[in-house]
């Protein structure tokens, strides 16, 4: 029997998703992809998929809730957002190699934070790619559809590289602070003060398209001089702060439309983008100029 | 005359710039002279991802891997829009795609009085002229058309509809399109087309790319 991965149950969403599919922009395709590149790119490592190769599809899991069984013996790893996780009963850690004896059930529970835990297989999810990747665009509906209890995942031939870490140190908690670099239009604003000095939280209707941001305070408003500017609709790239009218700003994640048009007025670092797709609503956050790009702005 | 265009290089974060000129004509000349370099992939060119055009933007997105890609390539992209001729005139032919219409869109009378033409002047306006692909992005195959005859510029419908059928051949504005498939949308519908505008186990998934040019028949006419 050729090793597998059949799903049990799905929590709210469970989605395959691999390093995306590039350059179909220009037709209307985004990128899509993992929505935390870096947890996606950690699980990948620890099934001992290297940093130069081709990153294989893994199980995106949104808010926990995901029973898979192993059909065939398999190396997994978990990443992201720590969701409680079990293989038939026992408790198992994140960010350490796992394996999984032909028939053993891994489950997960709710994630006390963040949103998006990442299984990786060693081999990767091998279902067909649609136009290059495995991933599933939410916005676009190009990629595979949504996991659903009784899919089973073929799983692809492993890489000649070993695991080279058990495990990996966790990230450091703390207060959310994403960094911000400044964006084609952050003069609308005037400078990227404008969204420094507010504290915000995480809005409702945030999902992989983008996380919107509330104020505490009062909105973002354009600059008098450019408060009646109309701005043809141009290219958006994943973590691209968009203002629109109402002064609530949205950050683009993954699966963002291709093009937008409203003023970019930032743009976040890539790490910090990873930092946003793990974000829950109600979540307190902050925003600074990335450290040491003030002299950029 | 090669006067060179105004280009400005705008920063869109770690991976990618913003590439703004004066109008679209510039932006169709600039996209074709980035993708022959994208596609030779000399020096900074090959970790260039992604290409997206816009009305007035060109969007570059790189690999991702070296930080010093960025301003190397603002540079090059500065170089490149100085030696771009200043007019039009200078865009490379395209591959011709020829879109039959069935034009009997809902929204036919309407654009006949909007335009003070006849309907049978409008099927005559829209496929008398060539169009050209000047950019995406709405959804997945579907494409902004310009150059049409100017007398068929009308605005939006003042209410969207909730469901366009895939296929609809509308404009709005400057712009033609065909609608890839269903979707909400507030363009005046003319007719439709049988043709497959996207595919995705195609290769390419799209039959209207940027740089394409664009030729309507009617139907009717052809028997």
């Amino acid at each position: 029997m050729s090793p597998a991965l059949e799903v049990v149950r799905t929590g709210p969403l469970a989605l395959l998703e691999d390093d995306g599919r590039p350059g179909l922009g220009s037709v209307g395709v985004g990128r899509s992809g993992a929505a935390d590149r870096g947890a996606h790119h950690l699980a990948c490592r620890l099934v001992g998929h290297g940093e130069r190769q081709h990153r294989p599809a893994a199980v995106e899991v949104l808010l926990g809730g995901l029973v898979v069984r192993a059909r065939g013996a398999l190396v997994v790893a978990l990443t992201g957002a720590p969701a409680p996780a079990t293989v038939d009963g026992r408790p198992v850690p994140h960010r350490a190699v796992l394996h999984l004896d032909d028939g053993a059930e891994l489950a997960l529970g709710t994630p006390e934070s963040g949103l998006r835990t990442y299984l990786a297989v060693r081999g990767g999810i091998d279902v067909e790619p649609v136009l290059g990747s495995r991933s599933t665009d939410t916005l676009s509906g190009v990629g595979p559809p949504p996991l659903a209890a009784g899919d089973v995942l073929p799983v692809g031939p492993a890489p000649r590289t070993f695991p080279v870490v058990d495990a990996a140190p966790a990230p450091a908690h703390g207060p959310v602070v994403l960094d911000l670099l400044p964006g084609p239009r952050t003069s609308w604003v005037g400078d990227l003060e404008a969204l420094a000095a507010r504290s915000w939280v995480v809005g409702a209707h945030s999902d992989r398209v983008g996380v919107r941001l509330t104020p505490t305070g009062d909105p973002v408003r354009r600059t008098p001089a450019h408060r009646d500017d109309e701005l043809p609709s141009e290219g958006m790239v994943r973590g691209a702060v968009q203002l629109p009218p109402g002064g609530e700003p949205v950050v683009f994640l993954a699966d963002h439309p291709v093009t937008g048009g409203y003023p970019v007025v930032a743009v976040l670092t890539e790490a910090s983008c990873d930092r946003a797709a793990q974000l829950r609503p109600g979540e307190p956050l902050r925003l600074r100029p990335r450290p040491g790009a003030a002299g950029r702005r | 005359m090669s006067a060179g265009r105004p280009v400005e290089v705008l920063p869109m974060g770690e991976r990618a710039v913003l590439v703004e000129v004066a109008d679209l004509s510039a932006v169709l000349a600039l996209e074709a002279a980035v993708r022959s370099l994208t596609t030779a992939g000399d020096g900074v060119w090959a970790r260039v991802e992604d290409v997206v055009p816009a009305a007035r933007t060109l969007l570059l997105t790189t690999d991702g891997v070296d930080p010093a890609d960025l301003p190397v390539l603002g540079r090059a992209v500065r170089g490149l829009a100085a030696t771009l001729d200043g007019s039009s005139g200078s865009l490379p032919p395209g591959e011709v795609v020829t879109v039959p219409v069935h034009y009997d869109g809902p929204d036919l009378d309407e654009v006949a009085r909007l335009t003070g033409l006849s309907v049978g002047e409008v099927v005559a306006a829209h496929t008398g002229t060539d169009w050209r692909v000047a950019f995406g992005g709405f959804a997945p195959g579907f494409a902004y058309l310009v150059g049409g005859d100017p007398r068929l510029r009308v605005p939006r419908r003042d209410a969207p509809r909730p469901s366009v059928p895939a296929g609809s051949v509308g404009l709005a504005g400057e712009f033609s399109g065909v609608y890839p498939r269903a979707s909400p949308g507030g363009w005046q519908l003319l007719g439709r087309t049988d043709l497959a505008l996207w595919d995705a186990r195609r290769d390419p998934p799209a039959l209207l790319r940027p740089g394409v040019v664009v030729h309507f028949v009617d139907e009717a006419a052809t028997g």
